[in-house]
């Protein structure tokens, strides 16, 4: 089975709040020195069969169309990640 | 009879009063399902509050291929008016029939308040009941309800009027320049992030100037769709 990874991050001048609770959580578990966190989403598409040029273009239009806003996410990675 | 839509999509949550503002206001409501494509001849459409497939990938992002949608963006180019409300306004950001996007709060927390706002523009289909510069009280209530938006977008909002509402004394969730609603250039799709169909009868509403729960100043945005619509 073929597998396409997306990842998704909220663009760099958009305050990500999420990240920002986890990175004052981080200390309460005495886990010190990341400075800032961002979250974001991965998304894995799989398809019968191996990633194929039309699969990997099909993911990039799901990518910019469904999987992100583009007001607010870049669409950070679309690689194909099947196993070997 | 004024025939005013209401979309319910799975996890819809204000539709009912949503109809129930609409009925209030001297219209007939007429519920649409999200699966339907059929706008049912309705002379406009409310898009309501909630959590539209449970706010899934990002608030407003799935509703916006319901079969409802596509003939919601189709209308409203024609002209149709629409009004998006909380979790509709969101859909309506996300359906691209307005600028900018809704992030969560910036503090992180969910926030229900009785919310001031100022009306900014009186000349849209659902705001013409309003006059310029009028204060007005409705409920707020939201997780993702901080607008943003790219500095180009802003400015070009500003520079022609299409900031409806700003939020006064309060900004409750970090929106940029205060921003509570928008609409596009033709002032027929309204989007804003409070709940005027929560204020539209004495007695439900938030607090007013003759009392406790006498505010109805939300009804006039159902009001002003029909003054639009009768002429």
């Amino acid at each position: 089975m073929g597998r396409v990874v997306v990842d998704v991050m909220p663009k760099p001048e958009i305050l990500d709040p999420q990240g920002k609770a986890v990175a004052r959580a981080l200390p309460r578990l005495g886990i010190d020195g990341f400075v800032t966190v961002r979250q974001g989403k991965r998304f894995e598409l799989e398809v019968d069969g191996p990633v194929t040029d039309d699969v990997l273009a099909a993911a990039r239009q799901a990518a910019t169309t469904l999987l992100s806003n583009p007001v607010i996410e870049d669409v950070v990675r679309v690689a194909d990640e099947s196993a070997a | 009879m004024t025939r005013i839509g209401v979309v319910t999509f799975p996890g819809t949550l204000d539709d009912r009063d949503a109809a129930r503002a609409v009925r209030v206001a001297g219209a007939q409501p007429v519920s649409l399902w999200h699966a339907d494509d059929d706008l049912h001849e309705v002379d406009a459409v409310v898009l309501p509050g909630g959590f539209s497939y449970g706010d899934y990938l990002r608030a407003g992002a799935i509703s916006r291929f319901a079969p409802v949608m596509t003939s919601v963006v189709d209308a409203a180019g024609r002209g149709l008016p629409v009004l998006g409300i909380c979790n509709g306004f969101q859909v309506l950001t996300e359906s691209h029939l307005l600028p900018g996007s809704m992030v969560k709060n910036d503090h992180l927390q969910f926030v229900c308040r009785e919310q001031r706002l100022v009306v900014e523009n009186n000349t849209t289909a659902w705001t013409r009941d309003f006059t310029a510069g009028e204060q007005i009280t409705i409920p707020l209530k939201n997780q993702d309800g901080q607008y943003v938006a790219d500095a180009a977008t802003l400015a070009r909002l500003e520079d022609e009027g299409r900031v409806v509402f700003r939020y006064h004394t309060v900004n409750p969730n970090g929106s940029r320049h205060d921003i509570a609603g928008v609409c596009n250039a033709a002032g027929n799709v309204v989007g804003l992030m409070p709940h005027p169909e929560h204020a539209v009868e004495p007695g439900f509403g938030p607090d007013g100037a003759a009392g406790p729960r006498t505010g109805t100043d939300g009804l006039r945005f159902f009001t002003s769709v029909l003054s639009t619509l009768v002429g």
